[in-house]
């Protein structure tokens, strides 16, 4: 970047509030993908929509690419700075603005952590439902940009279906107001929603009006094994067509169980291929008789241990193997890939199956745990970058897994977005025309490519090999 | 900085910095939120743990050229390894920063300031127990002679650091003689006690307490002669070598057949000691003491509560609560020991006081070693957010398990002139304040 552009962007925000020395351009060079590290040549931590609008003014002036990042924790190389630029930080812009009870909305700066909303809201008896796992540090920012999901996303949906309004810095500079503290609002294509999960790509998310719904009055925990996956898989089936939404229909693989037990050596029973873990929250007397049936169908579906949880911190207790299975997998190699593909939740069983195959096939470990319920998989590749011969076989494994997942109706990310990682995949799961679309409102948008290049859009489209006879 | 200089210091990186250690960072942020130099820095990545992992692994793999802003990060560490227990991928932190100021220090010559902070600690005081005793004889000699207060008029400690003059004021009183030693009532168990080499002399007083609580739980106390400083200060600055040359005499000291716990009552040293088996390698005669010695390992909030005293202080008979007791967690009790609950049970045990929880104990007071003499900005800006929250808990006393806290809270009570209203004490020494009365008799 040239010292002039680079002075004139620091003027914006003040020095206190510009980092470019080696260090911190190194600590802004990554987020939470392995492998994709790019450096910035500014980050910048404006205190206001008007120093952002100054700051993208200058940017388009110089073409110089602009990235938001919340805290870093994307999980698809979505925030690392691909083609250098201005790294724009939302630090200084962190505060709730209102919490309006009579609309039930909540207003925030981008740069406020998920879990403060949480914490804000439950005070007054309401409830901000999208969980992403980070929530304890992502920014509200970043899970908008994303789209993010959680482990409510079966009976609550996801970060889009509580986003009410926006206001964007678009890339020429101008502010745009999206939606409204509104239940109906068909005024012209909904902009609102096009802005979500754009990753960046199409302008600065500056402001945020969130809906709220009243906190759910309990809730109840129950843990269930089966000897074989198929068993657990017809019991998520049955639990649906019983018309039952659970809040949590989490699963864990057999690999993933026997993680957890050698990490915390809490008596699973490994060698069981399957976990549920499923969560009922509402009304008292719908919980109780939601559980009871829910219990019974797991029965039916010859499940070989069960347990209900009595009090909070059995649940608590229960929860925990679900809750630490990340923590168990990173320990047994180096790098760990989270992955997730998302099907049909009809075809869970099939996907996880699948998976096991691919796996076995490229000489791999994959464990796999997730969202049964949505059917959100998160297959997890346990490898080490710095052994060559075997990230070969995991990029071929990726590729067979997102072409199954896509072959069974399912996407090639369910939550953590498309980034840079899974850019070259994105025409297999939209084709030409989706792609052509795309880039055809992006580029209405952002003319000179200036909001987060690199991402989403792929130079190349890898080849889409057909390696499955069925 | 020369490019010579930078390429010696990568390959000191890689001498030095396990890089599979490096590798189980899988960047996922979750240690974020627990940094205090992260969230007292206004977020700065580079201030994270998650930041300065990156920039070891920048550093040894050459992708950035070693300079000063990447030695500020790491020397802004606290080294207080609240990450750990954050981290889910099980990253050892603490061991990656020793080893990163280790492969620095072996390269760089240190700064005059660091120099002069380390020469007069780790060469003099920490190495040696008498040379520790006679610089507390000084101090005394200062306190009492009446030097103290010329020196405070004449303005000689304005030379010093803002950090080290507050220090000054603070320093407790070492008492004049050893007191008689009460004999145990009937005895249970034998414990060894490392007595420490700052806890042996400033803090002489805390020493005796201890000895009378584990007298009156039933211990046998062997106060294994020979023993000197653990070595923690060392190790955390990087100079292993001179840790590990402390850990063999430590280890020679204690003869662990005789006793069920080697006990310590300051947390920085007991985490230090918990991980003596880490400073020598596997399968080594040293490391299989080492092992041996690591399990007999215990803080004395811990022992002393296994031993009942929660039971002893319930007995007490109910009064009226005269003052709001609170608790700072030493870093290393809690975030290597993993020892948080204990002297939270003891203090709420205490008849005639309240226990009230300090918003974020669990953040480091800055005092770390002797962080808040070499970065005396940072610091000041961490104790002063502590304090903050003293004050808003109305705390009158503050507990601390650990002789580095205990000093920096005196020089926090100091700073914010509350003096008056709110004393920092150590959690042995009110525990025995409630049992046993203020002077230690029955």
């Amino acid at each position: 970047m040239d010292e002039h552009v680079k002075e004139r962007l620091i003027a914006i925000t003040g020095s206190a509030h510009a980092r470019s020395s080696t260090a911190q351009k190194l600590a802004y060079s990554y987020d939470a993908t392995a492998n994709f590290q790019a450096l910035p040549d500014l980050v910048l931590s404006p205190a206001s929509i008007e120093e952002i609008q100054e700051v993208v003014k200058v940017c388009a002036e110089y073409k110089v690419p602009i990235i938001s990042r919340g805290s870093g924790t994307n999980l698809a190389a979505g925030t690392t700075p691909t083609s250098g630029g201005v790294v724009v930080l939302f630090n200084r812009m962190n505060r709730i603005l209102e919490l309006d009870e009579e609309n039930l909305t909540l207003t925030v700066q981008p740069g406020v952590i998920t879990q403060m909303i949480n914490e804000r809201v439950a005070e007054k008896g309401l409830f901000y439902p999208p969980d992403p796992s980070s929530m304890s540090i992502s920014t509200i920012g970043g899970n908008v940009s994303e789209n993010s999901g959680g482990l409510r996303g079966l009976k609550y949906g996801v970060t889009r279906d509580y986003v009410k309004a926006l206001k964007i810095v678009l890339p020429n500079g101008e502010l745009l107001t999206t939606g409204g503290k509104l239940a109906k609002d068909v005024a012209g294509y909904d902009l609102t929603s096009l802005f979500v999960g754009s990753e960046g790509t199409l302008g600065i998310i500056v402001e945020i009006t969130l809906g709220l719904i009243p906190a759910p009055e309990t809730k109840k925990t129950l843990l269930v094994f089966y000897d074989t996956l198929e068993k657990a898989a017809q019991t998520v089936s049955s639990i649906i067509a019983a018309k039952i939404v659970p809040a949590t229909l989490e699963f864990m693989d057999q690999g993933t169980i026997e993680a957890v037990e050698e990490f915390m050596k809490i008596g699973l029973p490994t060698n069981c291929e399957a976990m549920l873990l499923i969560e009922q929250d509402g009304d008292p007397a719908v919980v109780e008789r939601d559980m009871e049936l829910v219990h019974k169908l797991c029965m039916e579906h010859g499940a070989t241990s069960t347990q209900m949880a009595q009090s909070a911190e059995e649940a608590a207790r229960l929860s925990i193997a679900r809750r630490v299975a990340l923590s168990a997998l990173a320990r047994k190699r180096p790098t760990t890939i989270l992955e997730d593909a998302t099907v049909p939740r009809s075809e869970i069983a099939k996907m996880v199956k699948a998976v096991q195959e691919i796996a076995a096939k490229y000489d791999l470990l994959i464990c796999t745990f997730g969202h049964a319920g949505d059917g959100n998989l998160h297959p997890t590749i346990l490898t080490d970058v710095r052994d060559e011969a075997e990230m070969a076989r995991v990029e071929m494994a990726f590729a067979e897994i997102f072409d199954h997942a896509i072959k069974l109706g399912g996407t090639i990310t369910g939550e953590h977005g498309v980034g840079e990682m899974k850019a070259p995949y994105l025409e297999w799961k939209i084709g030409k025309a989706g792609i052509d679309t795309m880039k055809a409102i992006k580029l209405a948008i952002d003319p000179l490519n200036i909001m987060n290049p690199g991402k989403i859009f792929a130079k190349s489209v890898k080849k889409r090999v057909v390696v499955h006879n069925e | 900085m020369s490019n010579a200089q930078a390429e010696l210091i990568r390959q000191s990186f890689v001498t030095h910095v396990d890089e599979n250690r490096l590798m189980d960072c899988m960047r996922c942020g979750f240690c974020l939120p627990a940094c205090p130099t992260y969230i007292h820095s206004d977020y700065d990545e580079t201030q994270s743990p998650r930041g300065r992992i990156a920039l070891m692994k920048a550093v040894r793999d050459g992708v950035v050229e070693w300079d000063g802003s990447i030695e500020e990060a790491f020397d802004l560490c606290l080294g207080c390894r609240a990450c750990e227990p954050a981290c889910p991928a099980g990253v050892q932190y603490g061991t990656l920063i020793e080893e990163t100021r280790e492969a620095v220090l072996s390269v760089k010559s240190l700064s005059l300031k660091e120099k002069a902070v380390r020469k007069g600690a780790f060469d003099h005081l920490f190495a040696d127990q008498r040379k520790m005793k006679t610089a507390v004889k000084l101090v005394t000699f200062y306190q009492k002679s009446g030097l103290q207060k010329v020196v405070r008029k004449v303005g000689f400690m304005e030379l010093f650091p803002p950090f080290m003059k507050d220090m000054e004021k603070s320093l407790p009183t070492p008492p004049k003689k050893r007191r008689e030693q009460l004999p145990p009532t009937e005895k249970k168990t034998t414990v060894a006690f490392f007595s420490g080499c700052l806890m042996d002399t400033i803090f002489q007083e805390t020493n005796r307490n201890t000895i009378d609580l584990l007298n009156l739980l039933g211990c046998e106390v062997i106060i294994p002669k020979g023993q000197q400083c653990c070595g923690a200060l060392q190790g955390h600055s990087g100079e292993m070598e001179r840790a590990r040359r402390n850990a063999k005499v430590n280890l020679e000291a204690f003869d662990l057949d005789g006793i069920d716990y080697i006990v310590n009552n300051a947390g920085g040293c007991g985490a230090f000691l918990s991980e003596y088996d880490r400073l020598f390698d596997r399968d080594t005669e040293l490391h299989v003491l080492a092992r041996r010695f690591v399990e007999k390992q215990i803080d004395i909030s811990s022992l002393l509560v296994k031993l009942g005293i929660v039971e002893e202080l319930l007995k007490q008979p109910k009064t009226e609560a005269t003052e709001i007791v609170t608790y700072q967690d030493s870093c290393h009790l809690r975030n290597v020991n993993r020892v948080k609950d204990e002297p939270r049970d003891m203090l709420k045990a205490v008849s005639n006081s309240l226990f009230v929880e300090l918003p974020d104990a669990h953040l480091c007071c800055g005092s770390a070693g002797v962080y808040n003499l070499l970065q005396p900005e940072m610091a000041s800006r961490i104790l002063g957010s502590k304090m903050e929250e003293v004050k808003r808990i109305q705390a009158t006393t503050i507990i601390t398990t650990n002789p580095g806290c205990l000093l920096q809270m005196k020089v926090g009570v100091e700073r914010e002139g509350l003096s008056g209203a709110t004393r920092a004490m150590h959690v042995v020494d009110f525990i025995h304040e409630k049992l046993m009365g203020s002077n230690g008799g029955k």
